[in-house]
């Protein structure tokens, strides 16, 4: 289970890496390099700036270009990316200045933000880029010198020989850009970081605040259209007719017409969801024009029929049959309740949990069922997206996740070679798992395609709510008993979803009892579904540690206890095949909250919970204090606590975190979307609650469990444990437990009937 | 389409736009000053604030036909090198994250302060509960305007 610190996995087709111990102790790495500087290409981007190689740019003037190859949705990589580059590198913070790249899969692996992959999969190329940039300009100076490299030392972007002489990178780099890399660099040992682990300030943070043209949004280019569209009102309809040429006579309209964003034969994959690819495309001058002439147009809608696609989903091709029908939240429940208590399909099973419960008197068992809605993203800036379709090729530009996810629809779609395809990545106003699923760019390609002009797609904020891939809505059944001395005996897990169920059968508590069982399955819909900041788990993270808390309860111990206790069992005595977490880093944030909250003496006037949750190869604590000022009670103090190996840039980390529980204590509270006959009940903001400054708790602190494993990520791990944390602490507050989110209706019905 | 001289970051503006048309798409599509944000689109979510004779106002809410001889200001006009003192507390404690809103909340705490140059903690939120922030940097923008507030 334990990550080893340093250790080479694979860091990407071009750079072939192989770790050796060198006699120093430091790490080596190996590695062959077929990139421009091996082949002696220099490429200038500017007319002045040197590349090393396809991450780091020297100017002249002595300022570094950091190339950030994972978009920006505001999890900081346009900043800590570059702090990894300057720490390896040697440069002077102050030299450094981020540029996003453009979608280059020949220079670039992973160029998705998502999974909260960026850094964990970033670190070692990163590093390796730095140390690369950094022995090339040694190098270079050790040749002109006609000195030995190992006489070299760098510092603050100048490199130093022991006889005084000495030269900043801007002086060595056209020199150096021309070194062939060695067989072996080193990298440093984490001991010796001066960057990474130092809080620095957001590189984009003046352009934030001055309101620089940043966002898909704001882009613009000559003689570029507006462009809007139209989609069904309601999931399981279609357009049957519409009045096109009322709506191209309308002053600034340029064309309006009917189109498909994916035809029917068209393979799709997995980022590939959209609800709807039958779609009106208006396009006009200004964006104005197309917002009056989207309201004004004309149009009857049908039922959709059932319907049928291939999918690939990484590899293995599957028919998917997206269903006819209007559904309803009520239909939706009723269909994972009747599951629920079918005979669901095993997942895991150690042990014999149906022995156990039939075993086990009535009172020393519990059995719960959590549920929760669809959420919308809602990300701040609504999809957007600028195309240019020419003969000559595809230049795209705007937000997305997943660049490498959507070039092949966009080219299949417009009939180009992908290499034809220009994917510009803005900066992302928010993206939450939304724009991992960038239909809007194919839809604003086939548009230009169609007027043959270069156009900016633009969903209003009731496109984006009403035609998102929703957070999926879930059901989840657990059941447990206690033998005499209240230790937990058996566990079983029911999770059911629409249209994917909830259930990660390896994860805690299995491994951790005896007798353990999971199923799952799932509802099919017509409604559009996908990753939503720790898919999957921000359910099971929610209800899971509710209901341990229920069970601690009756067990009579204190929920940490209880929970160190499975830990501990995991890790003396494990039960079955595997499990996929390290019960002593799960223990290690529970007992990091437990120091840092003082839960040992809080005192019984308090109300207070806790949870903890690991997800994406991160682990997060958390616990939360509620109280009652004059009216409902809300979420007062949160005590956070993280495990996520070296932290590259504290001031960052600790904002992803507060934000994480502010969006998590939000959801809880308010987070909502219904759905009648296939109509989404929500369409803004005046009815889509979200939360806002007079809501969020009065302070959340963040703590870090320190040690020097590599990093991994943050954007969703802190987000699954604050639901149930903060249901727990409602429950010591009311006497009423949670089981449905959002929490406010229960809590709404408490104030009425005090 | 009538035409319309505005007032905007201290400079006289002409535009040619539908009585209709709404400030925020004015700024955006006709002069070009992208820093002020399309959200909603109905006054929920702050981030097309801007200032009109020195009030914040959602400018996805005001038609152009309605702005007259008032002053517009926009983020782009806050300060001159983007040293307000609430530009400089953002920056320095790193409000942001993806950034989107945050010119809309910037431009509703500067309003704030002209009126009230110490507001308590209850005086933020009521201020500010208009602003959404999906990223949930709430704590520090907070802390940003009190320490503007101080500045």
């Amino acid at each position: 289970m334990k990550t080893q610190q340093n250790n080479v996995t694979s860091t990407g087709r071009r750079q072939f890496l192989k770790a050796s111990v060198a006699a120093s102790g430091g790490l080596m790495i190996s590695f062959s390099w077929p990139g421009r500087a091996a082949h002696h290409e220099v490429k200038s981007h500017s007319d002045s700036a040197t590349e090393l190689n396809a991450y780091l740019l020297v100017d002249t003037d002595g300022s570094i270009t950091a190339m950030v190859p994972n978009p920006e949705f505001g999890q900081n990589v346009m900043t800590s990316m570059p702090m990894i580059l300057a720490e390896e590198m040697d440069a002077d913070w102050h030299h450094i200045t981020a540029k996003q790249a453009d979608f280059m899969p020949e220079e670039y692996d992973r160029q998705f933000t998502g999974g909260s992959q960026s850094m964990r999969q970033g670190w070692k190329p990163l590093r390796t880029a730095g140390a690369g940039a950094r022995t090339m300009l040694v190098m270079a100076a050790a040749a002109k010198w006609q000195v030995p490299t190992s006489e070299i030392t760098v510092k603050n972007s100048v490199v130093s020989h022991g006889s005084g002489k000495s030269a900043s990178f801007a002086k060595l780099a056209a020199d150096a850009a021309l070194m062939s890399l060695p067989e072996e660099i080193a990298l440093k040992n984490p001991e010796n970081f001066t960057v990474i682990g130092q809080s620095k300030t957001n590189l984009t943070g003046n352009k934030v605040v001055t309101g620089q043209p940043m966002f898909g949004i704001d882009y613009k280019a000559e003689g570029m259209l507006t462009a809007g569209i139209v989609h069904p009102p309601a999931y399981g309809t279609t357009l049957e007719t519409a009045d096109l040429d009322a709506i191209k006579s309308m002053p600034g309209i340029v064309d309006a017409f009917v189109f498909d964003s994916m035809e029917d034969d068209y393979t799709r994959n997995y980022f590939d969801t959209i609800g709807f690819t039958h779609l009106i495309a208006i396009v006009g001058d200004k964006t104005w024009s197309v917002l009056k002439a989207k309201k004004a147009l004309q149009a009857k809608w049908k039922a959709a029929e059932a319907s049928t696609h291939k999918m690939d989903r990484f590899g293995s091709l599957t028919d998917v049959t997206v269903p006819a029908g209007l559904e309803s939240t009520e239909w939706h429940r009723d269909q994972m309740e009747k599951l629920l208590d079918s005979d669901l399909p095993v997942l895991r099973e150690d042990g014999d949990v149906a022995a156990i419960f039939s075993n086990t008197p009535a009172e020393r068992q519990i059995e719960r069922t959590y549920f929760a809605p669809y959420l919308a993203h809602n990300c701040m800036e609504p999809m957007n997206f600028f195309a240019n379709v020419t003969d000559v090729g595809v230049h795209v530009a705007g937000p997305l996740q997943a660049p490498g996810f959507i070039v092949g629809s966009v080219a299949k779609r417009v009939g180009v070679p992908e290499d034809k395809v220009h994917i510009e990545m803005t900066r992302m106003g928010g993206g939450f798992g939304r724009r991992a699923y960038s239909h809007y760019l194919v839809e604003a390609a086939a548009i230009s395609a169609k007027v043959k002009k270069p156009v900016k797609l633009l969903y209003t904020r009731q496109d984006d709510m009403t035609m998102d891939v929703y957070r999926p809505t879930y059901m989840v059944r657990f059941r447990a008993a206690l033998d005499e001395n209240n230790k937990l005996t058996a566990y079983q897990v029911d999770g059911v979803g629409v249209p994917e169920h909830c259930v990660a059968h390896n994860r805690y508590p299995a491994g951790a009892v005896t007798n353990y069982l999971a199923r799952g399955a799932a509802v099919a819909s017509n409604i559009s579904t996908g990753a939503f900041r720790a898919p999957r788990s921000n359910f099971m993270g929610a209800s899971e540690q509710a209901f341990l808390d229920e069970v601690a309860e009756m067990a009579g111990k204190d929920p940490i206890d209880f929970r160190l206790a499975l830990f501990d069992k995991a890790l003396k005595d494990p039960v079955g095949e595997a499990y996929d977490y390290d019960a002593s880093r799960y223990a290690g944030v529970l007992k990091e909250v437990r120091e840092k909250s003082g839960w040992d003496n809080m005192g019984d006037d308090v109300k207070r919970g806790v949870a903890a949750y690991y997800c994406h190869n991160s682990y997060a604590a958390q616990v939360i204090t509620v109280t009652e000022k004059g009216g409902l009670p809300k979420a007062d103090k949160v005590f956070s606590a993280m495990d996520c190996g070296i932290v590259v840039n504290p001031i960052a980390a600790s904002n992803m975190v507060q934000g994480a529980v502010i969006d998590g204590v939000g959801n809880a509270m308010y987070g909502e979307m219904t759905f009648t006959d296939g109509k989404p009940d929500k369409d803004n903001f005046d009815r889509y609650r979200m939360i806002r400054m007079n809501e969020i708790p009065a302070s959340v602190d963040v703590s870090f469990v320190k040690n020097t494993i590599d990093p991994t990520g943050l954007g969703e791990p802190p987000f699954p444990p604050v639901f149930a944390a903060l249901a727990n602490a409602l429950y010591q507050q009311t006497g009423e437990r949670f089981y449905e989110q959002p929490f406010i209706h229960q809590l709404e019905k408490i104030s009425k009937s005090a | 389409m009538p035409t319309y001289q505005i007032d905007v970051n201290g400079q006289s503006r002409e535009v040619e736009a539908d009585a209709d048309t709404p400030l925020l798409w004015v700024l955006r599509d006709d002069l070009d000053l992208p820093g002020t944000k399309f959200g909603c689109g109905i006054a929920m979510c702050g981030a097309c604030t801007v200032h009109l004779a020195g009030n914040a106002v959602r400018s996805c809410s005001v038609p152009v036909s309605a702005v007259g001889s008032n002053a517009v200001t926009t983020i782009e006009g806050l300060s001159e090198k983007g040293d307000h003192p609430l530009q400089i507390a953002w920056v320095e404690q790193d409000v942001a994250q993806c950034g989107y809103c945050q010119t809309g909340q910037i431009m509703n705490a500067a309003a704030l302060l002209k009126r009230n140059p110490n507001p308590s903690d209850e005086d933020i939120d009521a201020a500010m509960t208009g602003n959404i922030c999906r990223c949930g940097t709430y704590l520090r923008i907070k802390e940003a305007i009190k320490t503007a507030a101080k500045a």
